[in-house]
């Protein structure tokens, strides 16, 4: 037996530009230890994660494993030394078989020609060591559920050996049934003496499946220790604790009449049953973790993915199929979580990105006048001071910051009365987080309605009125912002009520 | 680097164009003929078909999408509108309906794509093999002749070494213009290339997409019908066998003039000049008495290089 840990990290550092993701993180893993990292978004556990499967290159700090220096120049790299990862989702080529999944780039071949034999016998292996020796070896990966894929991914990860298993958020798409058995998988690989990081939200699950734990806080391990003794409590108050800094606008307001109603919204399996109203000149937040449904319950209402059952309610407008187009005519406006992919059209001029939805009321008989386009488009960026070298330039060469700024410009220049915001500070600096805060306020104070879906708290309890949380595809309380406190909010989203 | 960029980046098609040009002004088998009007005028008139055609293209290649069903649909239209001649109806009756023929197929080809959720890439490669299919059934498997038509004079002029140009010159470059205007100045032209761009974006904006796909389709479709009668008008009949391939051309023009097949970036000038530099350069080639072969395999190889330097100019991204 070694009596030195299997993996340790002594003071691992990192920086984007000027951003710093890690300050100085040191963690160790003994052989066999099943370790939580724990940490809300953004806290450098990606990072971390990155650095350790080698996707990235520490700046400072040294790795040891297994007594000697551990510097991956790449992810094969680390899987040669014994690092592997599972990620969270799942990364299978759907139409590849199970055996040819679970050996991917380690085929058993002689001279190009795979040995059918020996592939059958390792893949088999690796399933039984995971208690699933019965699975159909010649079945397509894709005909499997994602609970099974997941095994066949750790199968994957075992056929090298690993010394140590990193597991990220496995449990976010698994069932309750398919928790446990992966559970049961986990407990058959710390008896074979291999290492798991294991990184979940989930508190509960980490207390039970996790033998140790480290909390990272703005890239800082700022507590680690055994599982035995650490509560829920004690772990959330790790997590947070930042006091609510002065970013946050604080107007006066008085929030009005409804103009906004969802009645048990169903969307399965993300939205499930959701009723709630928002008033007018209110700002109403949605807390909840990654993929609680939070996203796809505003998709449903702005009518970009189609509820099952359940409606909506414009107050004032007639009802019908929502639409994108109409919920526009409504006076409803949606900025996308996914800047890059579906809020913008990078390689278009700012000027079309923020006047796109009415381009119609800058022309006559469909012709549109470049002009009058150009100076609302110019008004806008330079109310939101975003940095270009004029509305003709492509909103691809922005920063991130500002590309969100143009995002939101199209939002007030329509001008929407009912805001529907994804994350919208998601990825962008400091600065053009207090502008947008301070945009936000403003439009609440002049009579405008703000949902905002967002996975930082302190933001959420700086800006909003009412605050909702979301669990599972289910609204699981709502409350006004003066009843909520960080710690509490993170206990309804992970689940103890 | 950054200077070269600037100036690919201002004139990128043009400058590949009077490259064109100058290889075939300065050697002594061509300086003498190559750049008089006359040649102008046969060049300009042989990228007439592949000019209207890439007017049509342009469009749906911004959109996000291709149609490789063009050359099938230039046949079709030939056919229907020397049948209709054959049957008594006049220049102006048979250029509508052979339009209109030409505009049905694409709304077939959108309506197919935008309502079967398919890639437009599968659908038009089925309407290749149901036009030629179709054009060849109308036309019972041989050429269609008719007597004589007003429609035959489109795409010469009285007096070969005048000064003029045929009408089809003059209808391709107008179409171009309002083309350009379309595309740049009017509602549907913007929403063509927001989505292009970003199909998701642009739904998520309210751009109808799929109307905007259908209809994308249908009106590149009345612009392959026009380049069909004008190949009728060339060869004074219909011909079910004709223009095989023709798509092909066409897209590379659009691509030669800068046009990404990602969609949400093209110009309708760019792409007449590089119908241009394709007439040109075939033209060039018969004077210097380069075979058949040669001129594929240089047409082939502009292709190549405009797509880089495209790329290049665009800072690495394609």
């Amino acid at each position: 037996m070694n009596p030195g840990p299997r993996l340790s990290l002594e003071g691992i550092g990192k920086s984007f530009g000027a951003t710093q993701a890690l300050g100085s993180v040191s963690l160790a893993v003994a052989a066999g230890e099943v370790h939580a990292l724990i940490g809300e978004n953004g806290a450098g556990k990606s990072t971390l994660l990155k650095i350790l499967s080698g996707a990235h290159a520490a700046d400072t700090g040294r790795m040891t494993l297994e007594g000697r220096p551990y510097q991956p120049a790449g992810p094969a790299d680390a899987r040669a030394r014994g690092v592997a990862m599972i990620y969270q989702e799942v990364s299978l080529a759907p139409h590849l078989s199970v055996r040819e999944n679970i050996l991917l780039g380690a085929e058993s071949s002689a001279l190009g020609w795979i040995d059918g034999k020996a592939s059958r016998r390792r893949a088999r292996a690796a399933l039984e060591v995971l208690g699933y020796g019965h699975f159909p070896l010649e079945r397509a990966a894709g005909d499997f559920t994602i609970a099974e894929q997941q095994v066949i991914e750790i199968a994957r990860a075992l056929l090298l050996e690993p010394r140590v298993l990193i597991m990220d958020e496995p449990t976010s798409s698994l069932t309750k049934t398919d928790t446990e058995r992966l559970f049961e998988v986990i407990g058959k690989l710390r008896a074979q003496g291999v290492s798991i990081i294991y990184v979940s939200h989930f508190l509960e699950e980490c207390r039970r499946v996790c033998d140790r734990y480290t909390v990272l806080k703005d890239g800082e391990a700022v507590g680690s220790g055994a599982m035995a003794g650490a509560s829920v409590d004690t772990l959330v108050a790790l997590m947070t604790g930042r006091p609510v800094s002065d970013l946050y606008p604080r107007i006066a307001r008085q929030p009005g009449r409804t103009v906004l109603e969802s009645r048990g919204l169903e969307r399965a399996p993300r939205v499930r049953g959701v009723s709630l109203a928002v008033r007018e000149g209110e700002i109403f937040g949605l807390a909840g973790l990654i993929g609680a449904g939070r996203t796809d319950f505003l998709r449903a209402v702005f009518g970009l993915d189609r509820a099952e059952a359940g409606s909506v309610e414009v107050v004032g407008q007639p009802g019908g199929r929502p639409t994108p187009r109409r919920r526009w005519q409504q006076g409803l406006g949606f900025l996308s979580e996914n800047r890059k992919e579906e809020g913008l059209m990078l390689n278009q001029p700012i000027r079309d990105n923020i006047t796109l939805t009415k381009l119609p009321a800058f022309g006559r008989l469909g012709w549109i006048s470049h002009r009058r386009q150009a100076a609302a488009a110019a008004r806008w960026t330079g109310e939101l001071s975003v940095r270009c070298r004029g509305v003709d330039q492509n909103v691809g060469e922005l920063s991130g910051g500002n590309q969100q700024k143009v995002a939101l410009a199209r939002l007030l220049e329509h001008p929407a009365r009912i805001l529907l915001l994804d994350e919208p500070t998601r990825g962008i600096d400091v600065g053009s987080k207090a502008q947008i805060y301070e945009i936000i306020g403003r439009l609440a104070g002049a009579g405008k309605t703000v949902i905002i879906v967002s996975s930082y708290l302190p933001e959420l309890l700086g800006l909003c009125d009412t605050i909702g949380v979301m669990r599972r595809g289910e609204l699981v309380a709502v409350r006004p912002r003066a009843e909520w406190s960080e710690p509490e909010l993170l206990r309804f989203a992970v689940g103890k009520d | 680097m950054g200077t070269l960029r600037r100036v690919l980046a201002k004139g990128g098609p043009f400058i590949g164009l009077i490259l064109v040009i100058g290889l075939f002004a300065l050697p002594a088998e061509t300086r003498q003929y190559f750049l008089t009007f006359h040649n102008f005028k046969i060049i300009f008139t042989q990228s007439v078909i592949v000019s209207i055609g890439a007017l049509g293209m342009t469009m749906i290649i911004v959109s996000g999408a291709i149609d490789l069903s063009v050359g099938s649909t230039v046949a079709l239209t030939g056919v229907v509108g020397a049948l209709l001649i054959q049957h008594g109806w006049g220049a102006a009756a048979a250029t509508a309906a052979a339009i209109a023929c030409g505009g049905l197929v694409g709304l077939v080809n959108g309506a197919a794509i935008a309502g079967l959720r398919m890639p437009s890439f599968i659908i038009t490669l089925g309407m290749l093999g149901i036009g030629r299919g179709m054009a060849k059934w109308l036309a019972d498997n041989q050429t269609v002749n008719y007597d004589t038509s007003p429609i035959n004079t489109w795409m010469t002029t009285p007096r070969p070494a005048g000064h003029d140009l045929p009408a089809g010159v003059w209808v391709a470059i107008a179409l171009a213009v309002l083309t350009s205007l379309v595309l740049r100045r009017t509602v549907f032209g913007r929403h063509v290339f927001a989505m292009g761009s970003n199909e998701a974006a642009a739904r998520l904006c309210g751009v109808p997409t799929v109307r905007l796909q259908v209809l994308v389709f249908a009106l590149a479709g009345c612009f392959f019908g026009l380049a069909g009668l004008f190949q009728l008008s060339r060869l004074r009949l219909g011909d079910p066998t004709v223009a095989v391939g023709l798509e092909l051309d066409i897209i590379a023009a659009v691509i030669i003039g800068g046009a990404s097949l990602n969609g949400g970036s093209g110009t309708i000038l760019g792409s007449i000049i590089g119908a241009l530099i394709m007439a040109v350069l075939r033209n060039g080639s018969q004077q210097m008495g380069w075979p058949n072969y040669f001129q594929e395999i240089i047409i082939g190889v502009v292709i190549i290089a405009a797509v880089f330097l495209d790329r290049f100019r665009r800072g690495g991204r394609a």
